[in-house]
């Protein structure tokens, strides 16, 4: 059977082009991969070659033709035993198969439906992390992140822990002491200075069958690995159509220290809340330390683990129970109020307690809310607290352009607009890199006085 | 490029001579039909086409044994047609369809078979090395001898992160092969404007890692040599470079006017190093098929070829749910 040869699209953009020259003509045969001509595209002038074999029956578009679309049949090809008298010219080309045009996906969004007040009511989860009575023992975060971890590789042969000085130095900050005593280096391995390259091992490792804990000796070196982050470990269930994912923790120090200067002191939670296909925790307290690592290891799911070297050594009550779990994207709310809603996450969380114990002090009562996970993030919990409070005052360490705070005011606005009494406030950060000088650095950082600030601007106080 | 004319005698049956004659024109014409595809516009974005390299995967493939793993960048059809994936789930994942290895979510650059431990199919040059020696970590981990190919081309040899891979897969002896697929092209950029070693497999001694460069035009001496580098990981030594020298005839991607080289260069190379033609006259010559027994592996792989395409025009589109499924596991993956 006759086949026509039709205008090619040869680039991704390209709807028509010009036919410049014909490099066979009728009668010639050709194979497959002949050069049969040369067609200008929008972008550069293309050979085209032939992909099925045969004899050139007709040449229907002469070379010179500007503007010729995309699929026009511009020749005919006959095959073995048939000649050019067979072709029926009236023959209609059949319209090209192109792909039917997708409709508009539905307009869905996890976070924010733009229903205004009829949104359907906030569902919150209210029980408490440990039951009353449960024996409590104080405990360093750094101490409850290490038994986190350590229960979670008694429990399950596969997952390991690698990254810089985590074996033999116990840790740049010590959070794997003792963890290559008891587990060895085939599961406690030392990596050479090379982010992207253990963080691509480590994606890879998840695919293998295995659960890799990956330590950045701190968030900012990860820089260097954040394509292996995003691009590898965050997407490839979705390229893959489910088939495969990367079941294994990021984790380490991130945002200011003391004293660190710019490159060593910056805080990453609104840049990784951003990627779907990753879950992002920031604890705060040590029993949230140990509870959600252990969850973060059992998640499919790649996780960010933000940690924060200045609470590596504070102390907290951390529950004596069994297999202590802290499910992803459930806040916790530290004090209950009703004048204000401060919501914080990780070491901003220092400030948001301090404000509301000195606002207390003043009569003012602010309900504290600690988000614990970023993404998942229980935006449920915080209208619920708006919904009583009518104000709300955000507050992180990071810069304030693009922060967490700013996508949650974007969520108030979309889901409790009428209950707000006053526009929402985002300490943060702010707008600088870190300075090293003490007063300066102080100053770069959030405070508990623009908490305070902050709180009585949103309260008319 | 230090061609090697395919003179010594193949060390292998006839039947396999035969086998990588069928699979390496079953890549061929598959590659052939994705182009003629993506010039209907049923194929878009971006299409990087295999021909010309079809015996870098067809000689590598049969030196693997069940339990061994592949990844590979974005030029990636050929990988999976060699590893025994599905021609019309290959297709119809290019044509963006619900009969896609990925359900239309992937495209050309990302495709997976977790059955046939194909890991992909990745976009960023370079960065399917190290996953690479991460396959292989977790096989070393596990105890078990398998070997993770990890393809790559001469482009991405001038990553950084490459080297972070081999240092950590000598440091820790990875049963990784380290395959170089040298086509002589970065995009548009040949290789003596881009690299500073004529022989990219000898950055490897840097690392204590031994290879070879190796004719991949020739597909017998792929294999040999990728039955070398498979003992060699097998045996617990480590990793191996395979530098490849190959060529691609086809631009680098469709879109690609190839203005880099000359017509006459890539017709050189056409009439006299082509792989498939290689191994269709050494079975002619050495009697072991007739021409009527090559027509009828034509015809066969044709059918093959166009059924494919037509299970990738007929594929429905995904549904639009799909949008927002896969995001997130909720379960724990089963062991790969």
């Amino acid at each position: 059977m006759a086949t026509e040869i039709l205008m090619p699209a040869l680039s991704p953009t390209m709807e028509e082009g010009t036919l410049a020259k014909w490099l066979v003509k009728e009668g010639d045969t050709v194979a497959s991969g002949d050069i049969m001509a040369e067609i200008e595209t929008d972008k550069a002038t293309m050979e085209f070659e032939a992909v099925d074999e045969g004899t050139i029956g007709k040449i229907l578009i002469a070379e010179g033709t500007e503007g010729v679309k995309v699929n026009t049949p511009i020749a005919i090809l006959l095959e073995e035993g048939e000649s050019a008298d067979d072709i029926d010219t009236s023959a209609k080309p059949e319209a090209p198969a192109a792909a039917p045009a997708a409709d508009d996906a539905p307009q869905k969004s996890a976070a924010a439906p733009a229903e205004g007040k009829s949104h359907p009511e906030p569902r919150v989860d209210t029980t408490p992390d440990w039951p009353e009575g449960t024996t409590l023992k104080k405990q360093t975060v750094r101490e409850a992140l290490r038994d986190g971890m350590a229960e979670e590789m008694r429990r399950d042969e596969n997952v390991f822990l690698m990254g810089e000085e985590v074996a033999e130095y116990q840790g740049a900050y010590k959070i794997s002491q003792g963890l290559l005593d008891e587990f060895g280096s085939k599961r406690v391995i030392d990596t050479p200075i090379t982010e992207h390259g253990f963080a691509g091992i480590g994606v890879g490792a998840s695919w293998g069958g295995l659960r890799p804990i990956v330590e950045f000796m701190t968030w900012n070196f990860a820089m260097q690995a954040i394509d292996q982050i995003i691009n590898s470990a965050a997407k490839t269930l979705y390229m893959s159509g489910g088939q495969m994912g990367s079941p294994m923790v990021f984790r380490g120090p991130n945002g200011a220290a003391a004293r660190v200067g710019a490159q060593h002191s910056q805080d990453y939670a609104a840049w990784y809340m951003q990627i779907p296909g990753l879950k992002v925790a920031m604890p705060y307290s040590a029993s949230d330390y140990k509870g959600l690592m252990k969850t973060a290891i059992r998640d499919p799911n790649p996780v960010i683990f933000l940690e924060n070297e200045i609470l590596y050594g504070r102390s907290f009550d951390v529950p004596e129970i069994e297999d202590y779990t802290v499910p992803f994207g459930k806040a916790r709310i530290w004090r209950e109020g009703n004048d204000v809603t401060i919501v914080s996450f990780g070491i901003g969380m220092s400030y948001a307690l301090q404000a509301a114990d000195k606002l207390a002090e003043e009569g003012i009562m602010a309900e504290v809310i600690d988000l614990r996970t970023l993404r998942p993030m229980d935006t449920d919990s915080i209208i619920k607290s708006v919904m009583k409070t009518n104000r709300c005052v955000t507050v992180e360490e990071g810069w304030p352009q693009g922060s967490v705070g700013n996508y949650i005011s974007s969520v108030i606005m979309q889901q409790a607009f009428d209950y707000l009494d006053a526009p929402v406030i985002n300490c943060t950060g702010k707008d600088v890199p870190m300075p090293y000088a003490a007063n300066l650095e102080k100053h770069a950082l959030v405070t508990t006085d623009e908490v305070i600030e902050a709180v009585k601007k949103v309260t008319y106080k | 490029m230090a061609a090697r004319k395919t003179t010594k005698k193949p060390n292998v049956s006839a039947d396999e001579l035969k086998a990588y004659y069928k699979d390496m024109l079953l890549i061929r014409r598959f590659e052939e039909k994705a182009g003629q595809l993506y010039g209907m516009g049923l194929i878009g974005g971006f299409c990087h086409l295999y021909i010309g390299q079809e015996a870098v995967v067809v000689g590598l493939e049969a030196t693997t044994k069940e339990g061994d793993s592949r990844i590979t960048t974005y030029r990636d059809h050929g990988h999976m047609l060699a590893c025994g994936m599905d021609p019309n789930g290959v297709m119809a994942e290019l044509t963006g369809r619900e009969g896609g290895y990925s359900r239309g979510k992937g495209g050309s650059m990302h495709m997976f078979s977790k059955e046939k431990r194909f890991y992909g199919g990745h976009g960023i040059v370079g960065a399917n090395v190290p996953l690479g020696a991460g396959i292989a970590f977790a096989d070393k981990y596990k105890g078990n001898d398998h070997v993770t190919f990890t393809y790559f081309g001469d482009g991405a040899a001038n990553q950084g992160q490459v080297y972070e891979a081999f240092n950590m897969a000598a440091l820790w002896k990875l049963p990784v092969i380290f395959v170089i697929e040298n086509n002589q092209y970065a995009m548009g950029t040949s290789q003596q404007r881009s690299t500073s070693s004529a022989e990219i497999w000898e950055r490897g001694k840097a690392f204590g890692i031994p290879g070879e460069a190796v004719d991949g035009m020739d597909v017998l001496a792929v294999k040999e040599a990728g039955d070398k580098a498979v003992a060699h990981c097998r045996a617990a030594k480590g990793p191996y470079i395979l530098e490849i020298k190959t060529y691609r005839y086809r631009g680098h991607s469709m879109s690609d006017p190839a203005k880099y080289r000359t017509r006459e260069e890539v017709q050189k190379m056409r009439d006299e190093r082509d792989p498939i033609e290689a191994v269709r006259n050494l079975l002619l010559t050495g009697k072991h098929a007739s021409e009527e027994d090559l027509k009828a592996i034509d015809k066969d792989i044709k059918k093959v070829v166009n059924d494919s395409a037509e299970f990738a025009k007929e594929s429905p589109e995904p549904a639009l749910d799909e949008l927002w499924t896969d995001i997130y596991a909720t379960e724990v993956p089963q062991e790969a």
